[in-house]
Order: C-alpha cells, then sequence, then structure tokens
C-alpha cells in the first residue's frame, strides 16, 4: 500500500519548521496562501507574511527588495502565475542580480486538473531553465519536498520549486539524502535507464516493476534537479544501460527530456525517448484521466523503454 | 516649510551641474544612453545623495542607512555620477561607461556597481523592489528609509500601481518615492501617448501622502524630501516636475535626446553650457 502524502503540506510545515529557527525567512503570497498552504507560515509569523493580494507581479519584485535587505524571501503562488505572468519580474529583479528568493510554485502540470488549461502550466521548467542563476527543483515526493525546502534556505541565491496540487506517493526514504544537482539512483538497472520528475518518478519505479517481468532490468533516476543537471549519474547511466526514456509532467518540447536529450546528443548519444504533454493545451478533467490522457503512466513508460530497447 | 541653510543649497547647486557635466561626458564618450531623463534626474539625485540620505561609501550596509532604488534605470548616468561623486567608485570610471570591460553598464547592475541598490531597466518593477526593502527594514526595526526615482512614463506600468496599494497597505512610512515629471516619452509627451494625469490625485486615492515639487528648486527638492523623510504612517510621492534635459539648452524638452548620445560639437556646446 502506498503512502500517499501532500507536498504542499509538507512546503506549508517544512517553512515554519524553519521560519522558527531563522528569524530571516519570509513568506509572500498572492490569495492563494490556503491553497499554497503559507497560511501556515502567516498563522505562525504574521509580522513575516506579506500577502501581496492579485498582484504577482509586485510579489516578486517585493520578494527581490526583502532579499536585498537581507531576507530570506519564498514567493508562493500557482505555478501559472508564479512563471509565465511574471517571467519578466523575476528575470531582471530576481535573476539577474542573482538575489536570494525562493520561488515555490504549487499546481504545476495537468494535475491541476478541472480548472483546465488556464491553469496548467506545462511551460514553466523551460521558462524557468533557461534563466541564468536560477535552479530548478522538482520534488518527486513530499518527503523530499521538506529536503528541498531545507536545502534551499542553506543554499543562497534563486530558485524555482515545482510542486503540483495532487497528493503523491512516497518514493523516496528518510535516508534518501537530497542534494542539489544530484539525481539519486532509487533503483539499478543495467538495461535501461529511466529518468523521471515530480510525479512521474512513481510511475517510473512501477514501470521498472513491469519491466522485470519481461526480463527487462531498468535503471530508474530521480531527477528531482532539473537544473543544473546531473552530468555525473546521466552519462554513468548513459554509458552503463546504452538506452533512456525521460518521463515528466511538463511540455515534451522544453522540458527535463529535452534538457537530457541534448547532453546526450552532445556527448554521448544513446537512444532516448521522451514522454511529456505534447505541444498543445490541455483540457479539463479529473487529474488522473488528464495523466492518461497523456500517457503519463507507468504503462506507457513500459510500452515507450520497449520501444527504445529496440533501437540499441 | 523645512529650513533649507542657503549656503547648503548653493553647494548642492553647483554639485548639480557637476553631476550635468559627468551625464553629458560619459554618454558622449560611450556614443549612446539617455541624457535627457538623466539631466532632468540629476537635482532630485544630487539632493538626496548630497543632503537627504544617510549613506557612507566607506560601510555601505551600515544599519540605519538609508536606501536608494532608482526605478527609471535609464537614468543610470546621473546615478553613476551621483555614486561616484560621493566616492562609491573613482569619477574617472564615469567615462568608461557601456564599454565591455566597464562596471558601468547601460542600466544599473547591483553586482557590478558599487552603491547600486537594484538592478533595473525594464520599467515599473522599483517601486516594488523599494517596498521590499522598506518591509524588511520595518521588521527589523531599521531606521533607514527608501528613496526611489521613477520617470513619468514609466507609471503607465501596472506593476507600479500594485507595489503602490501594496506601500499604503502595510504602512510603509519609510518609503519616498519620487516621479521626475518631465512630461516626455519615447514617442511623445506622455499626455498624448498615455493620460496619467491627475497625478497628485491618483496618488492620493492610493492613500498615499503626495507633495509637488518644482523639481529644479534645489531648496523646494531638499524641503520636501526631508518632509516625506520624517513623514508618518503613510509612504509619500513627491511629484518633481521637471524639464527633461534640463541645463542644456538644445536638450531641454527634445524628444531627440531622450536617448541619443550628443555628437562632438553638441557635447562641447553642452560643456560650455554646464561650465
Amino acid at each position: 500500500m502506498k503512502v500517499m502524502e501532500n507536498p504542499r503540506t509538507a512546503f506549508g510545515e517544512t517553512l515554519v519548521e524553519l521560519g522558527r529557527k531563522d528569524p530571516d525567512i519570509v513568506s509572500l503570497g498572492a490569495d492563494l496562501s490556503s491553497s499554497t498552504k503559507t497560511s501556515m507560515f502567516n498563522d505562525a509569523f504574521p509580522d513575516r507574511f506579506f500577502n501581496c493580494g492579485i498582484a504577482e507581479a509586485n510579489m516578486m519584485g517585493v520578494a527581490a527588495g526583502l532579499a536585498i535587505a537581507g531576507k530570506k524571501p519564498f514567493p508562493s503562488t500557482f505555478a501559472v502565475f508564479a512563471t509565465g505572468r511574471v517571467y519578466d519580474q523575476i528575470r531582471q529583479s530576481i535573476a539577474y542580480p542573482n538575489l536570494d528568493v525562493k520561488i515555490v510554485a504549487t499546481h504545476a502540470g495537468i494535475t491541476v486538473g478541472g480548472d483546465g488549461a488556464s491553469h496548467q502550466i506545462n511551460e514553466d521548467i523551460a521558462l524557468m531553465s533557461v534563466l541564468p542563476n536560477m535552479r530548478v527543483i522538482v520534488p518527486a515526493d513530499a518527503l523530499e519536498t521538506r529536503k528541498v525546502v531545507r536545502a534551499a534556505v542553506e543554499s543562497p541565491g534563486p530558485m524555482y520549486i515545482r510542486l503540483c496540487r495532487t497528493d503523491m506517493p512516497r518514493v523516496t526514504d528518510g535516508d534518501t539524502p537530497f542534494k542539489i544537482g544530484k539525481w539519486n539512483v532509487l533503483r539499478d538497472g543495467d538495461d535501461i535507464s529511466l529518468m523521471g520528475t515530480g510525479l512521474m518518478v512513481e510511475r517510473c519505479l512501477d514501470a521498472a516493476a513491469m519491466l522485470r517481468d519481461r526480463g527487462v532490468d531498468a535503471a530508474v533516476i530521480n531527477v528531482s534537479t532539473v537544473k543544473p543537471i546531473d552530468r555525473e549519474t546521466l552519462f554513468r547511466y548513459a554509458r552503463k544501460t546504452g538506452a533512456v526514456v525521460t518521463a515528466e509532467e511538463h511540455s515534451v518540447l522544453l522540458g527535463i527530456g529535452s534538457i537530457i536529450a541534448t547532453a546526450l546528443v552532445e556527448s554521448y548519444p544513446v537512444p532516448l525517448h521522451r514522454i511529456g504533454i505534447p505541444d498543445i493545451f490541455s483540457r479539463s478533467g479529473e487529474s488522473e484521466e488528464l495523466m492518461g490522457m497523456f500517457g503519463l503512466t507507468a504503462e506507457n513508460v513500459v510500452k515507450t523503454a520497449l520501444g527504445v530497447l529496440e533501437l540499441k | 516649510m523645512v529650513r533649507v541653510d542657503e549656503g547648503v543649497v548653493t553647494a548642492l547647486e553647483e554639485r548639480a551641474k557637476r553631476i550635468r557635466r559627468h551625464v553629458v561626458e560619459s554618454i558622449f564618450h560611450a556614443g549612446s544612453g539617455h541624457p535627457g531623463g538623466s539631466l532632468s534626474a540629476a537635482d532630485a539625485l544630487t539632493a538626496l545623495f548630497f543632503h537627504v540620505m544617510r549613506h557612507d561609501p566607506a560601510k555601505p550596509d551600515m544599519p540605519g542607512r538609508d536606501h536608494f532604488v532608482l526605478s527609471k534605470g535609464h537614468a543610470a548616468p546621473a546615478l553613476y555620477a551621483v555614486l561616484a561623486e560621493s566616492g562609491y567608485f573613482p569619477v574617472e570610471d564615469l567615462v568608461t561607461l557601456r564599454k565591455i570591460d566597464s562596471h558601468l553598464q547601460g542600466h544599473p547592475d547591483r553586482l557590478k556597481t558599487p552603491g547600486v541598490e537594484a538592478s533595473t531597466g525594464s520599467l515599473g518593477q522599483g517601486l516594488s523592489i523599494a517596498c521590499g526593502i522598506a518591509a524588511a527594514l520595518k521588521i527589523d526595526g531599521d531606521g533607514g528609509h527608501v528613496f526611489t526615482l521613477m520617470g513619468d512614463g514609466e507609471l503607465e506600468e501596472g506593476q507600479i500601481w500594485e507595489a503602490a496599494l501594496f506601500a499604503s497597505h502595510y504602512g510603509l512610512d519609510n518609503l519616498i518615492g519620487i516621479v521626475d515629471r518631465n512630461r516626455l516619452q519615447i514617442d511623445g509627451c506622455t499626455e498624448d501617448i498615455m493620460c496619467i494625469e491627475p497625478l497628485p490625485a491618483k496618488w492620493k486615492a492610493f492613500l498615499w501622502d503626495v507633495i509637488e515639487v518644482d523639481g529644479h528648486d534645489m531648496r523646494a527638492l531638499v524641503s520636501a524630501l526631508v518632509r516625506a523623510r520624517d513623514h508618518a504612517d503613510v509612504p509619500t510621492i513627491i511629484v518633481a516636475n521637471t524639464v527633461k534635459g534640463k541645463g542644456v539648452s538644445f536638450m531641454e524638452n527634445s524628444l531627440n535626446f531622450h536617448g541619443k548620445a550628443p555628437n562632438r560639437t553638441e557635447f562641447e556646446r553642452a560643456m560650455e553650457e554646464l561650465a
């Protein structure tokens, strides 16, 4: 039985935990603090929480100013409003001056569900990854979310942390370390590497179990740091397995799949297929219906892996 | 009315003239830049850095110091001039503006230039940054103030008004905004491009205290800035009515010199006028 936990709750609780130890941590919201769970921080430290109202551009600028004055701001809202809507504010006011601002975006990807395409951003990893100075982290479960938020406070500079709305099955444990820029191999294997991010990590693990029944020994790698990529682990497993499947709840055009494919093709090309959202706007629906519609399932990872193996 | 000594005013006026010479000279050597909006802002910047603001280049991070954010980042040549004259870096650096190895970027870069608080240039963002600094100072119980200089065309950016709401909502009385109201933007007169009047009424409606002043009357400027600094409860905006290109006759009220460097003849003529 899988343990299901909510990454937003994990974020909210961890921010409070860190806020008790570090008076410089401040939180900012844009009228969604009950959804992003920064309401917990507001309850604990009302003097260090700034609800900016429905004004995300200003929120990012205020976060920049707080960082200039020595604070450690965590602006937080839905991913669609935390990136595309305020790309220029993040670029000019935060990334360019390399300020210590940790953007924690929730409700990323299609698992937003019923709200539809207006609220389902599948482009945020692309937008944030292309910014100099910006680091991009996608935790694989709630437990890893806690570790990511703790690591963020210890590592000055801009960072984008991408969380989904839904509960996530636990795929890491207390002993699994999180280090920025270091990918964890959750399952070793020799035949193919399944490189997943966020919710897809669990589906890659399920796929690896199914592939085992077919005699395929798949490695599963948790790509929790999307930028900077862990080149050492990437090339080690590309060499070891000679085939790669990437899987992400994000546009397949410019996400982890394309980042990994580009790195490999320049240095160590191996057969590779990418699983992700195609170049279309999604639609309203239940999270799992949508995940199924776009092939973001363990079954499709298996099918894709078998196809890649034929290219080896 | 805050009393300002005659000697102080005269010294500041002399200093402002020097700032203007630096502006024209650095832009001439760069071969590009924004003289018009740098010259219109020169008096306010001079009043801030040489009289009103508490700052020390030897102790740039001292508690209780005042902060400055140049929201209209294209007036960087004027900011660099007051920073150099204050002692943040050598005055000789000014003529390296926009050169490949210079720390003086076309628009302010806080990582490169000593004394630059915020990286700006994309309009509309400085007031938000100033709000963040002011909020942090409040949390820390630090008595410092935050001044930010905005362009008038810049007020067409929606983010300015988001920040205006934020500042009054959070009672940031340690925040002072200055609008360089020179009435010109790249495509023409502000009121033709996008009507922003009535400015004082707009800021009042956003619950700011408003002071209107002649932005080239040094005595009035200093008086307004000191009054704004010492004002409690709500943020203050100073609408400084200015002349674009002020101090160089052929640049005054000229759209042409919004973003164009003077040629050698124009440069020499400008320097004569500013002698």
